[in-house]
């Protein structure tokens, strides 16, 4: 799932500081269960501004609404109707949504509330961790299903650098250091094997570097 | 020859080589390396120019390699993956080689967060062993990483690596090394050694596993004017070893400075007599002028001539 952050409530305040009636849009995706886009965290923030604004001595009118997706046109366009009245879009969308929304109502300016901050799961209760970075070739098949590119400070390919110390990554003692979890993984797969040849330099071409990524499903093509 | 460079030269011949570090300064001045030189001069077998060492910026390893090289001194000039991608990378290769440059030393480098940017976005296009599989590639395959032919004049570089057998997993640390020398490493060179006993465990391993006939291992030594130094790196600085008892002897000593070149020296003196070991790299962090004075006192003078 993608997780993301709620802004500040200062600088959210501050994007839509211009605006006195603006769409509050969730998104009943990702962010509803990191907490920090769903209904609820539409619910929540949207008192939070209307009482910021109330200390300000003016007034906000907001529309709140939470479709189950924001990151595809067929849940956003319906909302034609609500959208028309209002200055602007505030979204606690990711911002895949964000920018669905902008494409869907060029007329109107999206406004993000949160900071996306990466692809990942909860480890546990209310705690995400990265755990994928999309670099477009995949090598999980040999690290044990631990990603280095995601969870290594250096994207190591080749095992770990010289700071990972009792399981820890130097760069955060919070942090394991994936490169002891895939040494211990493989270990007790039996595959250490995989670990001594060397890795090759990767090819970037296939991550963020050669500009905007596209994924065609020819069989689903009309 | 791979190189001809001295150190290679010196490793060769069977000899226990010697080199030590300097560390370009924060500013463009070309005295401050002069002056650290001049402890060096006829003195070690290689110097190490390191690269924006804990990623604080400072003069360009290549560049104060130059100086040196102008000072007599042979370098051997570090690079990171930290701060360059291929591209940046071989291009440099390509500079160093030109301005004399016989040695290099590929790391991955320290990560920003400890440095003075650390806004900074890395870039690890390359990891270091597959910087060494690219150096090794431009000097005996004469070709770039993409293939593409260096049709004359490839760089012939003397191919150092890093290993830290004080870092996690220790059974590891023996395979990577491995992998080192598969891409292509002539010369190791260690992280600071402080626990003799497991730096001799690790090397126990490496000459079960073969590894020192296909490559010269040269273990890295610090000597310390106090326990503070000592306590400070046990405490902040990752996959560091460094025993109590030693940080007791430090702060019993009447005279620091000297107990600190008396350790130094006999560690240098137990290393010479673990199998295996080729040589030592001394890193004697802001103290250089203590580089010729330990080596006299640990008889490693005069240099040997190769």
């Amino acid at each position: 799932m993608i997780v993301a952050d709620r802004k500040p409530l200062e600088e959210i305040l501050n994007s839509i500081k211009d605006y006195d009636k603006i769409m509050l849009m969730g998104c009943g995706g990702c962010v509803t269960i990191c907490f920090s886009g769903g209904a609820k965290a539409v619910e929540l923030l949207a008192s939070q501004i209307k009482m910021a604004r109330k200390k300000q001595g003016r007034d906000i009118e907001i529309v709140q609404c939470s479709p189950e997706r924001q990151c595809e046109y067929e849940f956003i366009e319906a909302l034609k109707k609500d959208v028309e009245p209002v200055e602007a879009i505030l979204s606690t969308a990711c911002g895949v949504g964000v920018q669905t929304m902008a494409v869907q109502y060029p007329e109107k300016l999206t406004i993000p509330a949160l900071n996306t901050k990466f692809m990942g799961y909860p480890v546990e209760h209310a705690l995400w961790e990265e755990k994928c970075a999309g670099c477009g070739d995949c090598v999980l098949e040999w690290t044990g299903g631990l990603c280095p590119i995601a969870r290594c400070a250096k994207k190591l390919l080749n095992g770990p650098c010289g700071g990972s110390s009792d399981g820890k990554c130097e760069v955060d003692a919070e942090t394991d250091c994936v490169w002891q979890l895939i040494y211990d993984r493989l270990k007790s797969l039996n595959k250490l094997d995989n670990l001594t040849a060397v890795r090759e330099a990767k090819d970037w071409r296939t991550s963020t570097n050669a500009g905007q990524r596209k994924v065609k499903f020819e069989e689903a093509m009309l | 020859m791979k190189s001809g460079s001295r150190l290679e030269k010196v490793l060769t011949a069977g000899e226990f080589a010697v080199t030590a570090e300097l560390g370009p300064p924060q500013n463009a001045n070309p005295e401050s390396i002069k002056k650290k030189a001049q402890h060096s001069v006829g003195k070690v077998d290689g110097v190490n120019i390191t690269d924006n060492q804990t990623a604080i910026v400072r003069m360009s390893s290549i560049g104060a390699a130059a100086i040196a090289i102008s000072c007599g001194l042979e370098p051997v000039a570090q690079m990171v993956c930290r701060d360059r991608n291929r591209i940046a990378m071989q291009s440099d290769i390509l500079g160093a080689a030109a301005l004399g440059v016989k040695n290099i030393l590929c790391l991955s480098g320290d990560h920003q967060k400890f440095g003075n940017h650390p806004q900074a976005k890395n870039v690890f296009d390359l990891d270091s062993v597959q910087l060494i599989a690219m150096v090794k590639k431009m000097r005996d395959d004469k070709q770039f990483l993409s293939g593409d032919a260096i049709k004359e004049h490839e760089p012939r570089l003397f191919i150092g690596a890093v290993e830290n057998p004080f870092a996690d997993p220790f059974e590891f640390r023996v395979l990577r090394l491995a992998k080192k020398i598969e891409a292509g490493a002539d010369f190791i060179q260690t992280q600071c050694v402080f626990d003799v006993d497991k730096f001799a465990r690790w090397m126990e391993l490496v000459v079960k596993a073969g590894l020192h006939e296909k490559v010269f291992i040269m273990a890295g030594l610090t000597p310390v004017r106090s326990h503070r130094a000592l306590t400070y790196m046990k405490n902040e600085v990752a996959g560091m070893s460094i025993p109590d008892e030693l940080i007791e002897r430090m702060k019993a000593a009447e005279e620091p400075k000297e107990e600190g070149v008396n350790i130094c020296l006999e560690m240098i003196e137990k290393i010479r007599n673990i199998e295996g070991v080729a040589g030592i790299h001394l890193m004697p962090i802001g103290w250089e002028s203590i580089t010729p004075v330990m080596l006299e006192r640990a008889g490693l003078l005069p240099r040997p001539e190769v």
